[in-house]
C-alpha cells in the first residue's frame, strides 16, 4: 500500500504490540519511534491509539485508556516501518509514553481515521498547498510535508510556537524545507501568532484559491477556519477529542457539526473540513 | 485436551460464551476502520447493537467521557438514526456479520417499546431482542428498570408480540437488582443482563463544575467488576433464566469468574475500546482457563465454583 495517497489506509484488526526504536528529546518535546514491521503506511492525518504494554496504569490507577495520536512521520527502513510520534507530558497517560524506553512494548492500534484530502481535491486549481501548524500540532503537518513533496505540490509552511523550549521536533521533521516561523516570546521568525503570518498569505493575489492544511491547539486551529472561511479559502483541520476506543466505538468524541448534530471525530475525522463544523473550540479537549 | 465452548441461549446456538456489551462496539464502523479482517474474525459469537429508539437521536452535548481509575465514564446519550433509519440503513450491514444479531431496544412508554418490538422481532435478521429499561416511562415517570412493578408490566405488554428471545437489561443502580429480575421473569423475559453502568459523575478540576455536557454519566471497567460479580451472584440465584454477566471483563479470567458465578454468557464492554479484538482474546484465554482445570465444557462450571474433580486436582499439584 503506498503511504503517498490521500485515502484511508485499514488497520489490521486487533491491537498489536511494537517496539520502541528511538526515543529523544528535540527543541522541547519528545518523539519517540517504533517499529513497525507489518503494519501498512498510514496517510497523513491518520492517527494511532497508543499505551504502554507495560506499567499503563500507574499513580492513581491511570491512565486506563489509549491515548490517540497523530503520525507524524512514516518512513520505510530496513527493520521496518518506522512510525514517529510527537509527545508532551501534560497528564499521566502522555506523561509514560514520554518515558518510554527503546526496546519497550507499545499496544498499538492503527492507522486510524480520515487522512487529510489532497490538494487538487480539497481546492481544485489550487497552486499548492499552505500549513500552518502550533506545537504539538505539527505532528501530521511533517508526514503531509514529505507525501505533498513526493507529489511535487508546492508548499509553503507556517507553524508557530509558543517558546524556546515548545518548538517541538523542527529539526527532525521540518528539516530541508523552508519553514515560516512565529514564535510567542520572539525568539525565532515573526514575534506574534502563526496566524498573523496566514493572515498575510491570504491577502496576498496567489493565495486565493490555496488550500489550507492546519493542526494545533484549538483556539489557533479556530482562528484559521474563521480566516479561511472569511477568505474563501478551503481548509482542512486535524482535530483533537477525548476519544476511549479511536475506531467509532464508544461515541466519546463527539464533534459538533454546521446544520446540527455531531460527528465521531474517530472515524469522520480526525481531519475535517473547514466547512463541517461552526467552530474548532470543542469542549473537552487537550485531556493528557 | 478439547474445551468444547459451544454453548445454546435461549434456543439460539452459539459457538462460545462471548458476546459484546450494547453501545460498546460498533460492527459497521470498524468495518469501515479494520476491513473484511473484521467479519473474517469477528469476535463475538453474538453481536449486540447500540440501542435504537423510535426517533433518532443526536446524543449528548460534548465532553462525553472521562477516564477514572480502572475505567471511565461514558454520557453519551444513545445517539442511534431511530427505528426506521436503522432498518433501512443498519440492519442490511449488521445481517452480513457471521453471528446471530440481537438488537437493543429503548422506549419511553409501552407503546414506543410494543412498536420497536413489532417492528424489529418480525425481520428475519434479528436473533433476539435487548430491552434497555435505564430510561423513565413517560407515563409514570419512573425509570422502569428501578421498579419490579414496572418492569414485570412492560414484559407482559411485549411478550405476546413476539416469540424471539427477550433479554432485560437490569441497571445495577438499584436496591435489589435480584426482585427486577425475578419481575422481568414473571413477566415472560427470556433472559436478563447485567450490569449495566453504574451511576457516576466526574468535576472538571479547572472550574470545579460538572465536567461531562450531560452533568453526569455511568461508570464502566474493571472499578465495576466486583459490583457487578456481587449482583451476578444474587440475580442468578433469583431467577431460573440465563443471566448474562458482563462489567469490567478485560481476560479469561475474568470470564470464569463471571461463568462460575453463574452467567450463561458473558460479555465484553470497555475493554473493547482498549482492543478491538478483546472478545477474541477473552474467549482464547477462558478456554485455556478451562484447560489448564480440566475442565471440558461450560456446563461443568457455570454457577459452580470449581467442580469437585477439578479442587482435587488443584490441592494436589500445589
Amino acid at each position: 500500500m503506498s503511504g503517498n495517497g490521500s485515502h484511508r489506509v485499514l488497520a489490521p484488526f486487533g491491537r498489536r504490540a511494537l517496539e520502541v526504536a528511538d526515543n529523544h528529546c528535540s527543541d522541547g518535546y519528545r518523539i519517540f519511534s517504533l517499529r513497525d514491521q507489518d503494519g501498512p503506511v498510514p496517510s497523513a492525518g491518520q492517527f494511532y491509539m497508543l499505551s504502554a504494554a507495560a506499567h499503563w496504569a500507574q499513580r492513581d490507577e491511570r491512565p486506563f485508556l489509549p491515548r490517540a495520536f497523530s503520525v507524524a512521520d512514516a518512513v520505510e527502513a530496513e527493520q521496518g516501518l518506522r512510525l514517529d510520534f510527537l509527545v508532551d507530558d501534560v497528564g499521566p497517560g502522555t506523561a509514560r509514553l514520554a518515558g518510554l524506553e527503546p526496546g519497550e512494548q507499545v499496544w498499538v492500534n492503527g492507522p486510524l481515521g480520515r487522512p487529510f484530502s489532497t490538494p487538487s481535491d480539497l481546492a481544485p486549481g489550487a497552486p499548492g498547498a499552505i500549513l500552518v501548524g502550533g506545537g504539538i500540532g505539527v505532528a501530521p503537518l511533517a508526514i503531509l510535508r514529505r507525501q505533498l513533496a513526493d507529489r511535487g505540490v508546492p508548499t509553503r509552511i507556517l507553524l508557530g510556537f509558543r517558546d524556546r523550549e515548545h518548538s517541538g521536533g523542527l529539526e527532525d521533521l521540518f528539516a530541508c524545507c523552508e519553514v515560516r516561523l512565529a514564535t510567542e516570546d520572539g525568539h525565532a521568525g515573526h514575534k506574534g501568532y502563526v496566524t498573523d503570518l496566514l493572515a498575510v498569505l491570504l491577502e496576498g493575489d496567489e493565495a486565493g484559491s490555496a488550500a489550507v492544511y492546519s493542526c494545533g491547539p484549538p483556539p489557533m486551529l479556530e482562528a484559521v477556519r474563521a480566516m479561511c472561511e472569511a477568505s474563501d479559502v478551503a481548509c482542512e483541520l486535524a482535530m483533537e477529542s477525548p476519544m476511549a476506543c479511536g475506531f467509532g466505538a464508544c461515541f466519546g468524541c463527539a464533534v459538533p457539526l454546521a446544520g446540527g448534530g455531531y460527528m465521531r471525530l474517530c472515524v469522520e475525522g480526525p481531519v475535517v473540513g473547514g466547512d463541517q463544523i461552526e467552530t474548532a473550540l470543542v469542549a473537552g479537549s487537550g485531556h493528557g | 485436551m478439547s474445551v468444547d465452548l459451544t454453548t445454546n441461549f435461549c434456543g439460539i446456538e452459539l459457538e462460545h460464551p462471548v458476546i459484546n456489551g450494547s453501545g460498546t462496539f460498533d460492527a459497521i464502523a470498524a468495518r469501515r476502520a479494520f476491513g473484511e479482517e473484521l467479519v473474517r474474525s469477528f469476535p463475538f459469537s453474538a453481536f449486540v447493537s447500540k440501542t435504537i429508539t423510535i426517533e433518532p437521536r443526536d446524543g449528548n452535548p460534548p465532553p462525553r467521557l472521562w477516564e477514572t481509575p480502572a475505567g471511565m465514564i461514558n454520557s453519551i446519550g444513545l445517539p442511534n438514526k431511530g427505528l426506521k433509519g436503522f432498518l433501512e440503513h443498519d440492519l442490511p450491514d449488521l445481517s452480513l456479520l457471521p453471528v446471530p444479531l440481537i438488537v437493543s431496544v429503548m422506549g419511553t412508554s409501552h407503546d414506543e417499546f410494543t412498536a420497536l418490538v413489532e417492528e424489529v422481532g418480525t425481520r428475519p435478521e434479528v436473533a433476539a431482542m435487548e430491552l434497555n429499561v435505564s430510561c423513565p416511562n413517560v407515563e409514570s415517570g419512573l425509570i422502569v428498570g428501578e421498579q419490579p412493578g414496572e418492569t414485570r408490566s412492560l414484559l407482559e405488554a411485549l411478550r405476546p408480540i413476539t416469540e424471539k428471545p427477550l433479554i432485560v437489561k437490569l441497571t445495577p443502580n438499584v436496591a435489589d437488582p435480584a426482585a427486577v429480575a425475578r419481575a422481568g421473569e414473571e413477566g415472560g423475559a427470556d433472559a436478563v443482563s447485567l450490569i449495566n453502568t453504574l451511576k457516576a459523575s466526574a468535576i472538571d478540576p479547572a472550574t470545579l463544575r460538572p465536567w461531562l455536557g450531560a452533568g453526569s454519566g455511568g461508570l464502566s471497567g474493571p472499578s465495576v467488576r466486583p459490583v457487578a460479580l456481587h449482583q451476578l451472584r444474587a440475580v442468578a440465584d433469583a431467577v431460573s433464566i440465563p443471566v448474562i454477566g458482563m462489567g469490567g471483563i478485560c481476560n479469561g479470567a475474568d470470564a470464569l469468574a463471571f461463568i462460575a458465578t453463574g452467567a450463561a454468557l458473558i460479555a465484553v464492554g470497555t475493554e473493547n475500546f482498549r482492543d478491538p479484538a478483546a472478545g477474541s482474546r477473552v474467549r482464547r484465554e477462558f478456554a485455556g482457563e478451562l484447560e489448564r482445570r480440566g475442565i471440558g465444557s461450560l456446563s461443568e462450571v457455570r454457577g459452580k465454583g470449581l467442580p469437585e474433580v477439578a479442587l482435587n486436582l488443584k490441592s494436589r499439584s500445589s
